[in-house]
Order: C-alpha cells, then sequence, then structure tokens
C-alpha cells in the first residue's frame, strides 16, 4: 500500500456501508412505527397493554406487516433463493430467470435498432429528418400506456408467448441511450479526421468503418450500462403491465395484490441484485474490450 | 525545362461568412518545382494553411489557377499525388503505430505483404522500427508526429505537405525533427511544402522560402536559399543563414505595417 494514499476500504467500501448502515436503521425505525399500529389494535382488542420493548418485538415477526424489516426481507430471500427448488413458482432465481430473458432479448433488440438507427441518422439527411423527431417523442410516451397495446399487437400477429411484447417493451426503452451515444459517437471525429481520409482519396464507406465506428466505440461502451438497466426496467413493467403470471415484476404485482409484502419485498430485493449482476457484467465486458482496442489503462 | 510540380497562378480565394467575406488569398503566384523544399511563412491569417490546403484539393480557389503535377487538385488528390501531414499527429488510438501507417495503404487497397513491407520501410526511415506495436498513447509528442510523417510516406507521394506539423513540440525536439525531416528529404528526393511560423526553421529546411502577409492573404517575398543541400543543424550561426533570417523578417515586419 502506498503511504497516504488511502485504502480501498477507506476509499470505496467504506463510504457505501455506511449509508447501508443508515438506510438499515431508518429502514428498522420506520418500520417500528408503522406496524405498531397493528400492533396496538391487537392490544387493545385483547384488553393488554403491552410493554414498548414487547411492541418492538412484535413489530418485527408479522405476518403481513405494513413494512417488513431487512431480516425478514433477508429470510425471505434466503428462502426463496436458495432453499427452494430451482423449478419452484416461489423460487426467485427462477422468476429471476424469466425477466433475466426478456431483459437480454429486450438489450439485444434494443442495441441492435439503437445502432441502426444512429447509422441511419448520420449517414442520411433523409434518416435524420425523418428518424429523429420520431425517436424523440419515442421516449416522451409513458410505456405502461403502450404495453397494453403492443401486447394486443404482437398476439394478433400470431406471437404466440409473452416474450415477445416483454422484449419489445424492454426494447422500446434500452435502444435510445444506444442510439443517442451512437449518434454522437460517430459523429465524434473532428475536421482533421475526416480531412485525413479525404488526402486518401477515401470513399463514404471507408471513412465510416475505418473511421466513424472506431471512434464510436467509447461512447457505445458507456451506453451499454445505461441501456442493459433500461432493458431490466423494461422487463419489469412489461412483466407489470402485461399481465403476466412469472417474472419478477408479476411477483411483486401478486404480492402486493394478495397482501403478501414479503413476496413484494423479497421480489424487489431480487430485481435489484439482477440489475447489479447486470450492470457489473456490462461493465466487466467493456473494461476488456476497452482494453482490446488499445485503450490506456486507467 | 520541366513544368513545375505545383503551379499556383493568379489563385483567389474569398470565403463567405455570417461577418461578411474574407479575402484569405489575393492573387498568389507561385512555382514549385520538383525536389524543392518550400516553407510558407507568415503570421496567423495570412493564408499560409489555407494555400497548402488548395494545393491538396482541400479547399476550392474562387480564382486562378492551380494545377499539382499538371493536374487539378482535385484530381490530383483522386490520383493520390501527395501525403498531408497535419499539425496534430492524428493517430488513431485504437490502432498500434503499425496499425495508424497501414491505414492510407488499407484504404488504397494494397496487399497484405506490400502493407507489411512498407510499414516496416517507412518506420525504418522516421527511426521508429520497433515501436510497430505500441500504442500511441505509449509515445512521445516528437515520436507520434513522426509516426504521422510515416503515414504521410506510406503510399510513396511524390509531394509531402506539412502543415505547422512540429508547431505544438518544444524546441529541443523540433530542432531533432527538423533535422530529421531534412535527411528524409535528401533520401527520398520528394517535393516537400510546409507551413511554420518559424524563422530559423523556415530559413533552416528550405530551398525556398514564401513569406506571406495577412488581409488579404498574399505572398509578399519569396527567398530562393543559397544555402546547400547539406546543412548541419550550426549551420545556423552561419551569417548566410542570418542574412536570410534578416530578410524573411523584414518581409514579415513590412507586411505588417502597410
Amino acid at each position: 500500500m502506498i503511504p497516504g494514499k488511502p485504502s480501498t476500504f477507506t476509499y470505496s467500501v467504506l463510504p457505501v456501508l455506511t449509508v447501508v448502515a443508515v438506510l438499515v436503521v431508518v429502514w428498522y425505525a420506520a418500520a417500528i412505527k408503522m406496524n405498531s399500529t397493528w400492533t396496538y389494535d391487537q392490544a387493545a382488542r385483547a384488553g393488554t397493554e403491552p410493554s414498548f420493548s414487547e411492541v418492538v418485538k412484535d413489530t418485527m415477526q408479522q405476518d403481513r406487516p405494513l413494512l417488513p424489516v431487512p431480516h425478514q426481507v433477508a429470510a425471505e430471500l434466503w428462502d426463496t433463493t436458495v432453499e427452494k427448488k430451482i423449478t419452484s413458482k416461489r423460487s426467485m432465481i427462477y422468476q429471476g430467470s424469466i425477466t433475466l430473458k426478456t431483459t437480454l432479448w429486450g438489450f439485444a433488440l434494443g442495441v441492435v435498432v439503437g445502432i441502426a438507427m444512429a447509422a441511419l441518422i448520420v449517414l442520411s439527411r433523409v434518416g435524420r429528418l425523418s428518424l429523429m423527431p420520431w425517436a424523440i417523442i419515442s421516449q416522451t410516451i409513458p410505456i405502461v400506456a403502450l404495453a397494453p397495446i403492443i401486447v394486443v399487437l404482437s398476439n394478433a400477429i400470431g406471437a404466440g408467448s409473452l416474450l415477445v411484447p416483454k422484449a419489445i417493451i424492454a426494447a422500446y426503452l434500452s435502444f435510445f441511450p444506444v442510439m443517442v451515444s451512437m449518434i454522437k459517437g460517430l459523429t465524434s471525429p473532428d475536421h482533421m479526421q475526416l480531412d485525413l481520409l479525404r488526402t486518401y482519396g477515401a470513399k463514404r464507406s471507408a471513412v465510416f468503418w475505418k473511421l466513424r465506428v472506431p471512434a464510436s466505440m467509447p461512447y457505445f461502451f458507456a451506453s451499454l450500462k445505461v441501456s442493459i438497466a433500461a432493458a431490466f426496467v423494461g422487463a419489469v413493467v412489461g412483466e407489470l403491465s402485461t399481465s403476466a403470471i412469472s417474472g419478477l415484476g408479476a411477483r411483486m404485482l401478486i404480492g402486493s395484490q394478495f397482501g403478501e409484502p414479503m413476496i413484494m419485498w423479497a421480489a424487489l430485493f431480487a430485481a435489484a441484485i439482477l440489475a447489479a449482476i447486470l450492470i457489473f457484467t456490462v461493465g466487466a465486458i467493456e473494461k476488456i474490450l476497452r482494453r482490446a482496442m488499445g485503450g490506456q489503462p486507467v | 525545362m520541366t513544368s513545375p510540380v505545383i503551379d499556383v497562378s493568379g489563385v483567389d480565394l474569398t470565403f463567405q461568412t455570417n461577418d461578411g467575406p474574407i479575402h484569405a488569398l489575393k492573387d498568389v503566384n507561385l512555382e514549385i518545382n520538383k525536389g524543392d523544399f518550400v516553407s510558407f511563412i507568415g503570421p496567423s491569417g495570412c493564408g499560409k494553411t489555407t494555400l497548402l490546403r488548395c494545393i491538396a484539393g482541400l479547399e476550392t480557389p474562387t480564382g486562378g489557377d492551380l494545377k499539382v503535377n499538371g493536374l487539378s487538385p482535385e484530381d490530383a488528390r483522386k490520383a493520390r499525388s501527395y501525403g498531408y501531414v497535419f499539425q496534430a499527429a492524428g493517430l488513431y488510438p485504437w490502432r498500434t503505430i503499425g496499425g495508424n501507417v497501414k491505414l492510407p495503404l488499407e484504404i488504397m487497397g494494397f496487399s497484405k505483404a506490400e502493407q507489411a513491407e512498407r510499414v516496416r520501410k517507412v518506420l525504418e526511415l522516421v527511426d521508429l522500427a520497433g515501436f510497430e506495436k505500441k500504442y500511441p498513447w505509449q509515445l512521445s509528442g516528437g515520436m507520434q508526429q513522426r509516426a504521422s510523417i510515416a503515414r504521410a510516406l506510406a503510399f510513396d507521394a511524390d509531394i509531402l505537405l506539412m502543415d505547422e506539423p512540429f508547431g505544438a513540440l518544444d524546441e529541443i525536439v523540433r530542432d531533432h525533427l527538423n533535422e530529421q525531416v531534412l535527411k528524409l528529404w535528401a533520401r527520398t528526393e520528394k517535393t516537400i511544402a510546409f507551413v511554420t511560423h518559424s524563422i530559423p526553421e523556415a530559413v533552416y529546411l528550405s530551398t525556398k522560402i514564401v513569406v506571406m502577409s495577412p488581409r488579404p492573404g498574399r505572398i509578399t517575398d519569396i527567398i530562393d536559399s543559397p544555402l546547400p543541400k547539406d546543412r548541419p543543424l550550426n549551420i545556423r550561426d552561419s551569417a548566410e543563414f542570418i542574412q536570410i533570417a534578416h530578410r524573411v523578417r523584414d518581409g514579415l515586419r513590412a507586411g505588417h505595417d502597410e
């Protein structure tokens, strides 16, 4: 360790842990406050007068609390990931895999569409004038409003499973960051670099493949992390709004509709963990690709 | 008498800008012969870079006649008659030095074997043999600019156009590169047009010094250097050298006073 330089722990782990600790404390306090209403109601009905410590104890072990405490959620998460068989409908791993599949299809579709639209917009004036306004308008329409239409339409064209509309919804959210970044990336070469290729008598296609595309890669990589996160949100929203019965989004909905807060919270955390894994994975791939493209190690 | 490689006669160029027209070049006449080393020197805004860009076909004059190898600049550009070195090295960060030098060769459709052979040769020419596999960020500014010169030389055009290639480098590196450019010029016998704003650089390198003035951009003096072709760095202390430098300075001052 270099003297005077803060270690990784004090530098990056400690601040995160501090925030987590504060959140957990706030969470417990809020849970005790919110759940105590029910405890007092029960006590009043039974005609008992519970002490404060009894109240606190009770707020942490209710079956259907308003707000489950962290260790209850953790227990539920443990139960539904490690204890349950993966094939079980109650397994978060099973539900997560469905959301993951939707996310990845939507992400792939979104990246392809985003790149294609950026290329059209950069290469042709017609593309720029006709596509750009629609691309921007597309992002102003709430996806929740569009989701049922997408489901109906994809049923009409004979898409058997719910995967198609869900993936389309995920792609709908994830193409935009890729498109915006790729437009910026493909137009990033400056005049000098373009002039240089002109002095070689390079054709437009050579300028595109030898200069614009490689120059756009850092922008592309940066957009992937945003895009995978958007695809994930799209997948969950798709599950919520297509009356899907499986996937983490559907679990959240079921949890809330049937008054099973534990399921809802566990699904929420499973979703957060899955999203973190996805973003981390994309980040790692990005690092490898950057190095392969001669990037200066940071 | 052979015809000049670059023949500029009565060239005018006016840019239309939002603030009205700008007279970038006015009645420019110049002949550059095969094997000449011509420097364009003058204050900023005198049109020296613009003139070089006109020769390269990157700008189109609004009047007059310009021929490169007997062709229009546009056709000469398409015939790949010249290599152009910009002020910044502009190497692609995603390509190795070898890959950067190979770029024009790929675009021009040289065979793989020929590409490799030429890359090896020109990197040797600019003293960068052994750096083929390095990435630009691993090289100093001077080395990067040498790599960009190698890139301009790779397809072996007769003419080398250089736009303040060493302007961003420090004096020591610049002296060293000036020596190298002279050696390169002697070995390859190319015709070189070189834009600079350094008087010692212009006098040290050139067989012909073109002094330019701004508003409107024009040539005020053309000096044929009597210095021998073989020039050690210390030639800059000789009486002849100082005399030419004086004349260049006078030319620049005269252009300013008008």
